[in-house]
Order: C-alpha cells, then sequence, then structure tokens
C-alpha cells in the first residue's frame, strides 16, 4: 500500500539540469516544489574531488556516473524484422543518474540551433522541392529561433559560457560563427584559448575560405559569477570532463551552477533514492493527479502535485509516459501515434590525424575546447544535387587525451602487437581527432516502445529502441567527414584517416548521448506529444522537458537547446499556467 | 505480488547502499575495497593495523606492491593462459613494458575479483538468443564466469590440437596464430562463450590493465604512460595551453603520487 504524502504545487521527476532549472524558476515564482531523483545525491567535493577524479578506468570504462544498466536498461534491435535484446553493459550512449544528471559529465558543448533548423521541413521542401524530405518523417518546431532566444541566453549567463559572437542582433562579427542566428548578447566569458591542435586545423580551414571560431564553451576561460550567485572558477585543462565530473568547479553543471541556490530555498525539496514509477491519471484521464514512486528501502508512496514535470532522461519521459498511458503509442506499421515517434540520436564522424614532426600534446584538453566550422552543418551550404539534407559541424576537439580510449594508430596498423606497441608510443602526443558532429532525421522505422519480453526490476516493460541511420544521414556523413578529410590533409600531416559513419548502427562502440524525440513538440495533437511549452496535449498539468522534444536532431549537441525549451516551458507556466491551469495552446 | 516486488526491492536497497558513495562501484562485491571505503569516509571500529615498509594495497586506494600480491580470482593455470596471451598483444620490446611487466595480469585478476568481474554495471537477466553484431554482449555470464569458461575451451582446444600442451607452451607464431584466430571468431569453441567475443573482452581488459591508473595493479610505477609521453592525473597544465610544440616536462604521476615519492 502507498503511503499518501502531503501534496505539492510541482513534482519533478529527474533532478539534472532540466529539473534543476524547473526548480529554480518556479520556487522563485513561489511554488513549492519537490524533485524526485531515482538515484543519489552528489556534490562536487565529495563526488568528484581533484584528487581521485582523474580515473579514466573507474569513470569512464566502470561506469561509476553513468546509469547502472543491472537496475535499468533497454532493449535495441535495428529494424522491426530483429528481436530487441538488452543493452547488457552501456557503450554507444552513456545516460547519467543520480543528482545531476547527465550534466555533472558532459563536455559542456553548448549550441544553438540554427534559424532554419526550427523550419526544417518547410524550409528544404522550399529551396529543394517536396523530394528533400521524401523518406524522412522530419516536422518544424512550433516556435522560431527568435522566440527561443532570450531563453538560449538565459543558459549561457547561468553557466557563463565562453566563446565569441558571430551574430550579435543581425551584426556579423569577426571571429564567431558568421551562420549562427542573432544574439542578443555577446558570451557571457571570452573563448577558450586554442591548444596546438585546433590552432592547425583554425588556420587550414580558414586557408580553405573556411570560418572557424571558437568552440562555445562550459569549461569556463576565466572565473565568473553568475546570475544566481555561483561562482565558476578557470578551466585547468586537466582533459577530463567528458565522462567524468569536475573537481575544479570550472565547469557548468547542476551541482556548480544552480543547485547550491535552490537547496537554500524553503519551498523546495529534493528527495533522492525515489524512482518514480507511474504518472496517475484521475478517473477521466484528463488530469495528472500526481506520481508513485518508490525508494530505496522498497516503499512505495503517492504523492500528489497540482502540475507533474517530467525532467528525467529522455528515454524514461518517453518510457513513463507509455507506461502511465499518457499520449497514443507510435505504430511504425500505420504511422499513427506519436509517444515513442521520431526518435533520433546523432550521426558522429570523424578523421583522425597523424603527424610526424609536431608535438601536439593532447592531455591538455577540455571538454569543449575546439576549433570549429559550421559550413556544412544544416543548410548553410547548398544542398542541390547532393541527395541529402542536413549536416555537420566539424572540429579540431581535443577533450583530453585520455590512454584507454584515445591511444589511435594510423590505419593500416594492427590493434594489438608489436607493430600496435610502437605506433602507440610513436603517435600519442602527435594525433588528434577531427569530429564530424552530424545531424540525425527522423524515418518512420526509427522509434521507441514498450518491449513485448523484457521486464525492469519492478516488473514493468523495459523500454525498446528500434534505430538504424537512415539513408540521408550516411550520405551526409560521407559527404561532410569528406570535407572533414579536404582540411586534415591540409594540414599536412604523415597520415589521415577518415571514419564516415557506416550503417548498421551498433549499441557498441561509444558515440554520443545525445538520443532525442519520442515526446517531440508540435503544433497540434496529430503530430506532437507535447505543446511548444512541453505541456502533454492531453494531461494539460503534467509537462516534458528534455531532448525528447526534438522533432529530429540537428547537428549540434542537444543541451542548449534542451535548456533554452526548459526556460521557455518555466516561463509559461509561472506567468500563464498558474493564473488559468489548462491548455496553454489550443487543440 | 507483493512478496516479489519486495525482494526486488531490498536487493535494490542493498545495491544502492553500496553504489551510493564515492568509492561505491569499487566497493559493490569487493570486502577489501570496502574496506578502503570506509578508511576514506574516516570511519572508526575497523581491525587494528601494523603498516610498515610500504602503503598497503587496498586495489583503488594505493599502488600495488612489488612482486606477487597473490591471485584473488583466477587459479595458476587461468594466470598462467593471461599471462602468456598479455604478452602477445603487448609484447616485450626496448620501446616500453610488456602487459606482464606492467602488472596486467594481475590487473585482470583484482578486476575479475571485483566489482567488474561479478557483474556490477551489466545486466545479466534472460531470455538469452543469440544477438546481431549491433547488439553487443548478450552472454548470460559476468565478466568473471566468461573468462573461466572461454580459457577453460579454449586450452582444452589448444591440448587437442598440440598434444596436450597449454597455451603457455605454444610458440610465440602459434600463439599468435590462436589470437588471430579468436579476433576473428573462427576459432570455434565448445560452450556458450563465443571466441570473438572473449577476445573482445580481453583486449579492452588489457589496454585497461596497461593504460589505467597504477592503483589499479597494472601500468606498473606508470610505464605506460611513461611510453606514450601520458603525464597521468596532473590538474593544471595552464602555463602549457599556448605553447606549441614543445615537451611538457612534466614525469606521469598517478593518484597515489610517484613510487619514488614514498619508496626509497
Amino acid at each position: 500500500m502507498a503511503t499518501q504524502m502531503k501534496p505539492v504545487d510541482v513534482v519533478l521527476v529527474g533532478f539534472g539540469w532540466a529539473g534543476a532549472i524547473m526548480a529554480q524558476q518556479l520556487c522563485d515564482a513561489g511554488m513549492n516544489v519537490l524533485a524526485l531523483e531515482r538515484a543519489a545525491s552528489r556534490t562536487t567535493p565529495e563526488s568528484f574531488a581533484t584528487t581521485f577524479d582523474q580515473d579514466e578506468l573507474r569513470y569512464m570504462w566502470r561506469h561509476h556516473l553513468f546509469q547502472n544498466v543491472q537496475y535499468s536498461t533497454l532493449t535495441f534491435r535495428n529494424n522491426v524484422n530483429q528481436t530487441a535484446l538488452p543493452v547488457r553493459h552501456l557503450g554507444s550512449f552513456l545516460p547519467g543518474t543520480g543528482v545531476g544528471g547527465a550534466g555533472v559529465h558532459w563536455n559542456g558543448q553548448v549550441w544553438r540551433w540554427l534559424e532554419t533548423d526550427f523550419k526544417i521541413k518547410s524550409h528544404n521542401e522550399q529551396r529543394y522541392g517536396a523530394a528533400a524530405t521524401a523518406g524522412l518523417t522530419v516536422q518544424d518546431m512550433p516556435m522560431t529561433y527568435q522566440e527561443l532566444e532570450p531563453y538560449y541566453t538565459e543558459f549561457d549567463k547561468l553557466c557563463g559560457i565562453s566563446g565569441k559572437a558571430g551574430n550579435l542582433k543581425g551584426q556579423i562579427q569577426a571571429g564567431g560563427n558568421p551562420f549562427e542566428g542573432p544574439r542578443s548578447a555577446e558570451f557571457p566569458t571570452p573563448p577558450m584559448p586554442m591548444t596546438y591542435a585546433p590552432s592547425l586545423f583554425e588556420k587550414a580551414a580558414a586557408a580553405a575560405g573556411k570560418h572557424p571560431f571558437p568552440h562555445p564553451s562550459a569549461n569556463l576561460s576565466t572565473s565568473y559569477v553568475n546570475p544566481l550567485g555561483a561562482q565558476i572558477g578557470a578551466c585547468t585543462f586537466c582533459g577530463f570532463c567528458e565522462k567524468f565530473g569536475c573537481g575544479n568547479y570550472s565547469k557548468a553543471s547542476p551541482q556548480t551552477a544552480i543547485i547550491p541556490y535552490v537547496m537554500q530555498k524553503s519551498n523546495f525539496e529534493l528527495r533522492t533514492e525515489c524512482e518514480v514509477l507511474k504518472v496517475e491519471k484521475s478517473s477521466d484521464g484528463k488530469r495528472a493527479t500526481g506520481v508513485t514512486y518508490i525508494d530505496s528501502a522498497g516503499q512505495e508512496y503517492f504523492q500528489p502535485a497540482n502540475i507533474v514535470i517530467l525532467t528525467a532522461y529522455q528515454f524514461h519521459n518517453v518510457h513513463l509516459l507509455l507506461l502511465s498511458g499518457i499520449g497514443k503509442p507510435y505504430d511504425p506499421k500505420t504511422g499513427d501515434g506519436v509517444v515513442g515517434k521520431n526518435y533520433c540520436y546523432q550521426t558522429m564522424s570523424s578523421v583522425n590525424v597523424f603527424f610526424d614532426d609536431k608535438l601536439l600534446n593532447p592531455f591538455i584538453g577540455a571538454g569543449a575546447l575546439a576549433s570549429v566550422i559550421d559550413d556544412f552543418n544544416g543548410d548553410n551550404f547548398d544542398h542541390t544535387g547532393l541527395g541529402f539534407i542536413g549536416g555537420a559541424y566539424i572540429a579540431a576537439l581535443v577533450t583530453g587525451a585520455r590512454p584507454i580510449e584515445m591511444v589511435r594508430v594510423p590505419t593500416g596498423v594492427p590493434g594489438w602487437g608489436l607493430d600496435w606497441k610502437k605506433a602507440a608510443a610513436k603517435y600519442f602526443l602527435r594525433n588528434f581527432s577531427i569530429s564530424v558532429h552530424g545531424s540525425s532525421y527522423a524515418q518512420r522505422g526509427n522509434y521507441l516502445d514498450l518491449d513485448p519480453t523484457y521486464k525492469d526490476q519492478f516488473g514493468r516493460p523495459m523500454l525498446r529502441m528500434t534505430f538504424d541511420f537512415p539513408e540521408n544521414d550516411l550520405k551526409m556523413a560521407e559527404y561532410c567527414t569528406a570535407r572533414a578529410t579536404e582540411i586534415a590533409r591540409a594540414m599536412k600531416p604523415a597520415s589521415a584517416s577518415p571514419s564516415p559513419r557506416k550503417a548498421p548502427y551498433s549499441i557498441v562502440p561509444y558515440q554520443t548521448t545525445h538520443n532525442v524525440g519520442g515526446t517531440m513538440t508540435g503544433d497540434n495533437p496529430a503530430n506532437s506529444v507535447v505543446n511548444r511549452y512541453g505541456q502533454s496535449w492531453d494531461v494539460p498539468n503534467l509537462f516534458v522537458t528534455g531532448a525528447g522534444l526534438f522533432p529530429q536532431n540537428p547537428g549540434y549537441n542537444p543541451t542548449g537547446t534542451l535548456a533554452a525549451l526548459a526556460y521557455m516551458a518555466a516561463d509559461a507556466i509561472k506567468t500563464h499556467y498558474v493564473k488559468a491551469p489548462g491548455a496553454l495552446v489550443q487543440a | 505480488m507483493a512478496a516479489e516486488k519486495s525482494s526486488n526491492a531490498i536487493n535494490r536497497r542493498k545495491l544502492l547502499a553500496l553504489g551510493a558513495s564515492a568509492m561505491g562501484s569499487a566497493a559493490a562485491g569487493s570486502a577489501v575495497a570496502a574496506q578502503a571505503l570506509s578508511n576514506h569516509d574516516g570511519m572508526l571500529g575497523g581491525p587494528a593495523e601494523t603498516i610498515a615498509g610500504t602503503l598497503p594495497w587496498r586495489e583503488g586506494a594505493a599502488d600495488a606492491p612489488d612482486g606477487e600480491a597473490g591471485l584473488k580470482y583466477l587459479t595458476a593455470a587461468e594466470m598462467a593462459f593471461i599471462t602468456a596471451a598479455a604478452d602477445r598483444l603487448i609484447p616485450a620490446d626496448p620501446t616500453g613494458p610488456s602487459a606482464s611487466e606492467a602488472g596486467v595480469p594481475n590487473f585482470i585478476d583484482r578486476q575479475l575479483a571485483g566489482a567488474y568481474g561479478q557483474g556490477q554495471h551489466f545486466y545479466l537477466g534472460g531470455p538469452w538468443p543469440e544477438g546481431t553484431k549491433s547488439q553487443g554482449y548478450q552472454s548470460r555470464f559476468t565478466p568473471a564466469e566468461f573468462y573461466r569458461h572461454a580459457i577453460a575451451e579454449i586450452e582444452a582446444g589448444v591440448g587437442h590440437i598440440h598434444g596436450g600442451k597449454a597455451f603457455k607452451d605454444l610458440s610465440t607464431d602459434d600463439q599468435d596464430k590462436l589470437l588471430h584466430q579468436m579476433e576473428s571468431g573462427i576459432l570455434k569453441l565448445d560452450g556458450p562463450v563465443k571466441s570473438d567475443a572473449f577476445f573482445t573482452m580481453f583486449l579492452q581488459n588489457v589496454k585497461e590493465g596497461y593504460f589505467s591508473d597504477p592503483i589499479y595493479g597494472g601500468n606498473k610505477n606508470a610505464s605506460a604512460w611513461a611510453m606514450i609521453g601520458f603525464p597521468g592525473a596532473h590538474y593544471d597544465y595552464s602555463p602549457w595551453v599556448t605553447r606549441y610544440n614543445e615537451p611538457v616536462p612534466v614525469k606521469p604521476v598517478g593518484l597515489r603520487g610517484r613510487a619514488d615519492w614514498s619508496r626509497s
């Protein structure tokens, strides 16, 4: 029998970036907010101190900060003709768990979508004809870049993002990204300084007529105090960001930027080791009454709330909607239904570059330390005759050089034995990898639903992923990797090894933790799960945040956009919804 | 139904209790590491100890001592296989240490005895049909069990073909030939373990032992880091960021410092 808890105004399911932003915004508006987090509390001095943080084995390979598949996993298959089997060990993606979520172990790469990314379907069809989107189920966002811009800027200020604007209120700025939408403000802190490898890339890209600029970074170039009074320190380039916490308070994360502020609020409460099992509904199904959760002692609780906000990772938000019977599940055979539809990933390719005569010292790094070009992303280039839409940013990213992961050898050198050993010794300090960070567009057969066979620890069906790379995205990867290879060869290296992403998608090698879609936002209930504010079309006191709202994934890291969408939703809840609870957008 | 739910929940509670703290994943399933955890937490009430000569090796908390540390999971025969095979993957030569010179077999033994070997961060529930390559690890076995089955089957095959010899007694050419057959999956093993799946796990574990922090028993005296030029657990490279094409003149250092800081 579930214990009845005292009602709250708002219950948040999950306490990462989106949960922390919602908590801060809604507490400041005077609402009583409770966050339920399935795993443990984590703080910088206790959990990421520099005396034990730089441990590649423990964090990267033993998954210390990641979701533990022993208790929570999903099943996977490439297509509907296969039987999905459990992800028995994390590989391709590394979702977080515990306070701070994946915001603890992110790289800190902060992007905005292009103006045209908000209207992928209409823009591409207008420019290239209706056939441009054939075979894809891409769709426009229910808001413009301009409408989201203030919220992007709010997140930049929260984190103190280091970078250089390329478009300030419509004026193109030297040294920034000339393709980006207009920014209302310059970055809060100056760009990170470049190490040797990105400086070589910058020179080669500029000489080829491209537009290199410093990667926007949540690892800060200088110390910064954010609007909530949190101080974030200058990065020391230890090279342990991605897959690690930051012991130096120099990577903006929920822990450094926002949680210390929220925890002081008398109208906020956080309960850890509490996993939400289901969103409960009223008998007519039109209202969420609260959530049922179980704590680590096995005790069940019912938590009543006026507003329920799903702020967990994308997979779990989709899973909870499916388990709670909210929204119509997507059926790939008929194309009907929306929950689980348009699951997308990120199409990651790379070019490894090896020098004989240059000492690059790639262990000097930071999660977003790069020179990058956006010339081949989105619709920044003419796609006529190319046979695909979308693109990639191309970046000389030097996130560090943790050796178990990053001892690379040139093509043709075997993966073990004496030749491997000699090449590893020769090239470790003399190579780096160019990232080709590509878009992932939706197609009919890629989706999420409930698995018919495998159950989780609570006896609920696991989430099932059906995914392979669409032809469109494979062509994009081929094309953009070839452009990256041209820049690589212009640096006159000893050799360059291009790896354009190929099908089939595999769950094994790490690619990226950019899983999106499944709870997509749109302008009507037939094409989306939630409206522009993340509000459920079916249950108006239920909101969903996160990258699940993306109907497809542009060639950018998702955190900047998912944070902006969370700010926009919070704004709508505190200024409109609380005054007149109900649908914020008429269906 | 209620009983089943609560037994699931109790399992989760126990495991979360172990996984909750900073040293958690090293702690679960390993009494040695749990003791290291309690030291980190400043807990009182542990057994009295006399410490002399060198810091005691608690995996994950201090560097491994020189010489044999004693097997924790592998049998002597399994250790002989691991040592011989690992030294083909990373052989001895003047470039740097071989796998065994760097302590990799010792590392693998400790890993298999600890949380990793016992299946922490692996989902092992059934059913277990054969999967595609894209679906990754689909065994019902923990890594420790997986090693045991694989080595037994490989050695049985070696003995059958080579007149009762063990892998360690083969010529290095024959050893390499077998490793290539395992890598490609051509080597068929009796039982549920596939040779290519084992090879993938083994090569990964060998490289982990070679390049991980010396506190885990491999990468002895940071010798593999010295070979490639990785400085280890340094905290601040700020002065070196824009000094291009220059060597950074620091010696490799692990999380517990350097051997020559504490040993004469």
